[in-house]
């Protein structure tokens, strides 16, 4: 009975979703406010993921729904809602990350910005992790995306895709190549992973 | 590069830069402010006022024109036939 209610509750917030989606679509500006209250959360812990950096990634969660609601007469409604933010908020991302200049591709705080303190490994010491954020910042965007959403978020290689707009085996080829370069970056600093 | 290697470059790395899986769910990242005021205001900068949505000297073209179809009526048909 409770399974029952539960699909059914599933049902009507898939409904209320399609509804919402439908009237964004339309322009209706208090169904966008409904979506972006829905999705802020998922759009700005994506884009932290990316960017590493708090302040950043509230800027770029603003662009990105600035973006979607420019773009909602593109967007599919028969698609999930989700999926398409993401896209746009990978893009966002890329885009900031091309304005970056490759010394200064990571914040500051990018060892800080997400994790709790406790969760990086005490045995690596602060000059590897600097070479390794360094390496990762030498990266061109399009891969270091791909590595730090593959190799460090371990996020599935199909969410990766769709997030970038490729092919599974384009993820795959993208985080190849990362690895291979920063190995490279990193055996230049006398690292050896 | 064989996958063991690969493995220990992924370890290097999420050792170094912990993954944001590992946080503590009770520091869940959110944004620190409200956003929805920001979008507003960026959605309303970039909408274009009516005024603004057709550049003035185009107002003064269609003016002139206008001018030139009443003063002159014999000039539309040599205006619309250089078209």
């Amino acid at each position: 009975m409770k399974a029952v209610a539960g699909s059914t509750g599933m049902a009507g917030e898939a409904a209320l979703e399609q509804q919402i989606v439908l009237e964004f679509r339309g322009g209706d500006s208090a169904a966008f406010e409904s979506l972006f209250r829905r999705y802020q959360r998922d759009v700005f812990r994506w884009i932290l993921r990316i960017v590493r950096d708090h302040a950043i990634a509230e800027d770029l969660t603003i662009e990105t729904f600035f973006r979607i609601h420019r773009a909602c007469e593109r967007f599919d409604a028969t698609r999930e809602f989700a999926p398409w933010a993401r896209r746009i908020a990978t893009r966002a991302a890329l885009d900031w990350m091309r304005a970056q200049r490759p010394e200064h591709g990571m914040p500051d705080d990018f060892f800080a910005a997400v994790p709790s303190p406790s969760a990086a490994d005490p045995v690596v010491s602060g000059e590897v992790r600097h070479h390794v954020a360094a390496a990762l910042a030498l990266l061109p965007p399009k891969l270091r995306i791909a590595a730090v959403l593959a190799l460090i978020e371990e996020r599935p290689q199909k969410e990766i895709a769709d997030a970038l707009g490729i092919t599974v085996a384009a993820v795959k080829l993208r985080v190849f190549r990362a690895t291979r370069k920063l190995r490279s970056h990193l055996e230049q600093q006398g690292i050896t992973p | 590069m064989n996958t063991r290697e690969t493995d220990r470059l992924k370890m290097l790395l999420q050792t170094a830069l912990p993954p944001t899986r590992d946080a503590d769910p009770e520091r869940d990242p959110v944004p620190s402010r409200d956003l929805w005021p920001e979008i507003r205001l960026r959605i309303a900068g970039d909408a274009p006022s009516p005024s603004h949505a057709i550049p003035w000297f185009d107002w003064v073209l269609a003016g002139g024109v206008a001018v030139v179809a009443v003063a002159f009526p014999a000039a539309v048909p040599l205006f619309l036939y250089y078209l």
